[in-house]
Formats: structure tokens, C-alpha cells, sequence
């Protein structure tokens, strides 16, 4: 298995500790006068989302991952089940919700996602940063309120609750960050 | 500071220090040159590339071909102490350098692969003498008083609550655990320096310099490096680091004298370094030869000057301060 030595130690670096896949967010050189240089990072755990602190001496070594990020059409949703197709290979996937995530609430039949793979088998998903969803049922707007900070639930296509101004009404269409799940606009 | 964040790469070629703090260290530097100039102090240039280098465990140089056919190495310096010593053993007398130097795998917003250093030597100097040169350089190039001095065991009482000299390993490695110091795993209980080490690191070191500077002395023997022992019970080794803001600035010894002595070290030295899965390095080189000739009774000291400039402008990164720091360089 490949591994990575403390000299080659960088934020971004995938990881594997225990047998579990993890990412390093932190990676900071200390070096006390004389002494031996010291390595003080910051692990998350990419199947628990945990994060660990760990230092380490030069001259230790990491295990590498196995982890390859490919790029998936999600296909269709069966009750907690949510299935994708890999773009270039037709290879299909079959996620639990606790692999999806909070991605269920973007996705979208026919979205291309990408998709992290470790040894082969999908950890978790990544949408677009930004998805156009439509608004199957919100509050009708307040007339003559066109303040933009009063907002409201508005269910969605995927099934999720976006939080929208009070002008949005049924049937429109809105571009939403994936990333933090705020309303940006509407779109025609 | 405006260049320093994150540049698109086609703004790469840009240096990541402003041209105000270019300037500042600019200013710095001829200041640095005034206060040596002052004193007598003869600038002196000795070679980059050399056949000889430190050989210290934790110190990796740069090897290079020295011929396009690769048949001979040479060694860029991690520091101009060989060759300054050979200038002193042949005659030299009080002397500074402005060097740059080399050390691989040290990357982090306080280290860079290359960086300039100041380094010194003062003929007839102990140790005490040495401590208040350093400390009247760092008042006159940082402004912040001179520096209040503590022991290497005061230190650790006072932060660690423990004698570095006398405490059992297994004491330090409790120390640690009690402190919430996340140790790495392969330190074990044979590697006594490691925890001190350790422990100064995470423990003592952001508490000196907070407003003055501080100077840290009297090391344990196993740490002296190139400095004299102190026999005594404990032995000391007479030298001392100069921290400012939590930030290692400067290391000085009184200088070891005995070539006898220096040949064990390096023996010994590089054992650890082979243990350690590192390269051996050359156990003979001219400074032995210095030595045997006779070195005078001096002390010596090497001062991290990038660190410096960083401290005097309020910057928190090497980068804020080089033009072209490792990445861009």
C-alpha cells in the first residue's frame, strides 16, 4: 500500500487510519530549537465526518487512501435508497440516506454529481454548488410586503423545505447553494 | 496585507510581501549592519556550497552535484558555522555574517527551506556576556526592553511544573497527558529529548517573550549541539535560545573548543541519525582541523533574521515578510 512520509504531509492529503478514510484539513510544522520536527494535524473522518488531532515525529508515515472522486448521474430515489450511474463506465451505485446526506435535498433525476469512492465502494456524494429547484407549495406572498428579510418555508420537488422570501409563490422556479441551502434567486 | 491572499495562479509571479514591509526589512537589515558596524564587528562571507556540513540529528541538508557527471556532492550550509569558526581559527577576530541557509523539510508559516541568518561570534565571550549582547541586539531592532532571563529548569517549573534535569521520563510523559499535549505515538519512553522537546514546544515556548523579549538557558547536556558542557550535577550546556512573542528567534553557545570532543558528538550523532532511518553525514571535515589548530575561547550565536523582520512589523507569517517564499520561489 502506498503511504505518505511526514516530509510529504499537506493539507488535502486522503489518508487511511484504522481502516477508515480520512481527510487532513491541517497539517502545522513545529520544530523546537534543537529538537525534532513536529507535525500537528487536523484529520476528518470522510465516513463519519468526525474530526481527530494527531501529532506526528519526522520519519513517520501515513497509509494512503484508496479514494477516487468520479463524476455520477443520479438515476432515481427508491424510498431510503438512491441510485446513481457513473458517467463514463455506466457502473450504477446504490447509496443509504446515511451516505447521501443532507445531498438528498438537491438531487434531482438525470443531476450529475460527484461521487467519492473508497477501495471502490461510494462513501458520499457532492452536488453542484448550485441547483434550480422548484417550489411545489409555499404560503401565498404577503400583498405589499416586499421586504426581502421576511421569509418562509417552501417545499420543493426533491421533497425538502427551502426557506425563501415572502415574494416567492407557487410554481416558481429557485436557484438554491448547496453548500449552505440559502435561497439565492428566482429564475424564469 | 493585500497580496496575501490566496493569488489565482497567473497572479503567482507576484511576491507575497507587500513593497511597505520590503522596505521595513530593508531598513532592518541596514540597522542590523549599523549595530555590528558599532561594535568592531568585521562582516565577513564564507561559501553556500560546501564539502563540509553540521552534522546534527535533526538538521537535514540539501546535498547537490557538484560536477555535471554527478561523480562528487557538496552540501549547501544549514548554517556559516564551520566556515566562520575556520575564519577565527586562523586568526579572525570578532565577526558577523549575513548567510543564507538551507534546511530540508522545514515548511510551515514560521520555517522556510531557505531563509537569512544572522550569525556571530565574539572572541573572549561566556555565556553571560553572550546573553547580554543578544539581548541588546533584540532591543535595538525590536524596541521591546531588553530580555528577561530564566533558566531551562525554571522555565519548566514554572510552566510544566517539573525539573527537566531530574524528573524520569515516565514523570515527562505524564506531564504531557495531564497538559492535554497530543503526543505522537511513535515517541517513546527511550526518547527522554523527544518529551522535553515536546513539552517545550506545546508548553513553554508560547509563554516566553509575551511583552519583553526572554532568554532561555543552561540546556540539558544531551541537547548541547556545539556548545561547552558545564560539568556540575547536573552538566549544563552553556547555551541559550532567545524567544520573542512565543517565537524561537535566536540560538547561542559558548562555544565547544575541544576537536576530541566534537568527533564523539558527530560519531554519536550520526548513530542517532541512522537509527532515525536518516543518511549518515561526513564524520571528518576542516572545522576539526580549525579545532586541533586552535580555536579561541569565543561565544557564538545564529539569529533567525526573516523571524525578526516578521516580529518588528506585527506580521504572522514568513510569507509576509519574503518576497518569494518555497512555493513561489
Amino acid at each position: 500500500m502506498a503511504s505518505y512520509n511526514t516530509s510529504q504531509f499537506r493539507k488535502g492529503l486522503k489518508v487511511q487510519l484504522d481502516g477508515d478514510p480520512y481527510l487532513m484539513i491541517e497539517c502545522n510544522f513545529v520544530k523546537p530549537g534543537k529538537g525534532q520536527a513536529l507535525y500537528k494535524c487536523k484529520l476528518r473522518n470522510l465516513l463519519r465526518d468526525t474530526v481527530l488531532d494527531r501529532t506526528y515525529k519526522s520519519g513517520d508515515s501515513l497509509d494512503a487512501a484508496d479514494i477516487e472522486e468520479i463524476q455520477a448521474q443520479f438515476l432515481y430515489r427508491q424510498g431510503e435508497q438512491f441510485f446513481f450511474m457513473e458517467n463514463e463506465t455506466f457502473e450504477q451505485y446504490e447509496l443509504g440516506m446515511d451516505q447521501v446526506d443532507e445531498a438528498w435535498m438537491y438531487l434531482k433525476e438525470g443531476m450529475t454529481v460527484s461521487m467519492l469512492l473508497f477501495n471502490n465502494k461510494p462513501i458520499g456524494v457532492t452536488p453542484p454548488n448550485h441547483v434550480v429547484l422548484k417550489v411545489e407549495y409555499c404560503e401565498p406572498a404577503v400583498r405589499g410586503n416586499t421586504a426581502t428579510n421576511v421569509t418562509k418555508p417552501a417545499k420543493v420537488d426533491t421533497g425538502a423545505e427551502i426557506t425563501v422570501p415572502n415574494f416567492v409563490e407557487t410554481g416558481d422556479m429557485i436557484k438554491v447553494d448547496t453548500r449552505t441551502g440559502e435561497y439565492i434567486e428566482r429564475v424564469k | 496585507m493585500e497580496p496575501t491572499a490566496p493569488d489565482p495562479a497567473s497572479a503567482e509571479f507576484r511576491p507575497t510581501a507587500t513593497w511597505r514591509v520590503l522596505r521595513q526589512r530593508a531598513e532592518l537589515l541596514r540597522r542590523l549592519r549599523d549595530f555590528f558596524h558599532a561594535r568592531g564587528m568585521l562582516e565577513v562571507e564564507t561559501p553556500i556550497l560546501s564539502a563540509d556540513t553540521v552534522v546534527d540529528r535533526h538538521l537535514d541538508p540539501f546535498c547537490v552535484a557538484v560536477d555535471s557527471a554527478g561523480a562528487r556532492a557538496g552540501f549547501l550550509q544549514t548554517s556559516p558555522e564551520f566556515a566562520m569558526k575556520r575564519l577565527l581559527a586562523a586568526g579572525g577576530p570578532s565577526m558577523y555574517q549575513v548567510a543564507r541557509v538551507f534546511r530540508q523539510d522545514e515548511l510551515g508559516p514560521l520555517h522556510n527551506p531557505e531563509f537569512t541568518m544572522v550569525e556571530w561570534y565574539r572572541l573572549g565571550d561566556g555565556l553571560l556576556e553572550a546573553m547580554q549582547f543578544t539581548s541588546d541586539l533584540a532591543e535595538t531592532l525590536l524596541g521591546r526592553g531588553p530580555a528577561e532571563r530564566l533558566s531551562y529548569a525554571e522555565a519548566f517549573v514554572r510552566h510544566v511544573g517539573l525539573d527537566p534535569h531530574r524528573a524520569p521520563t515516565a514523570e515527562l510523559m505524564a506531564a504531557a497527558r495531564r497538559l492535554r499535549v497530543v503526543a505522537p505515538e511513535s515517541l517513546g519512553v527511550e526518547d527522554r529529548d523527544g518529551w522535553l522537546d515536546l513539552l517545550l514546544a506545546e508548553c513553554v515556548q508560547p509563554h516566553l517573550g509575551c511583552s519583553a523579549p526572554a532568554i532561555v538557558y543552561d540546556y540539558p547536556a544531551s541537547q548541547s549541539a556545539l556548545a561547552r558542557v558545564r560539568p556540575g550535577v547536573p552538566p549544563l550546556a552553556e547555551r541559550f535560545e532567545l524567544y520573542a512573542s512565543g517565537i524561537e528567534l535566536a540560538n547561542g553557545y559558548h562555544e565547544l573548543l575541544d576537536a576530541q570532543e566534537l568527533r564523539r558528538r558527530i560519531a554519536e550523532t550520526n548513530t542517532q541519525r541512522v537509527a532515525d532511518g536518516k543518511p549518515a553525514l561526513p564524520p571528518e571535515n576542516r572545522l576539526l582541523a580549525a579545532m586541533q589548530a586552535g580555536l579561541p575561547p569565543m561565544s557564538g550565536v545564529a539569529l533567525g533574521f526573516d523571524r525578526l523582520v516578521m516580529l518588528a512589523v506585527g506580521a504572522s507569517s514568513l510569507a509576509e515578510v519574503i518576497a518569494f517564499p518555497f512555493d513561489r520561489a
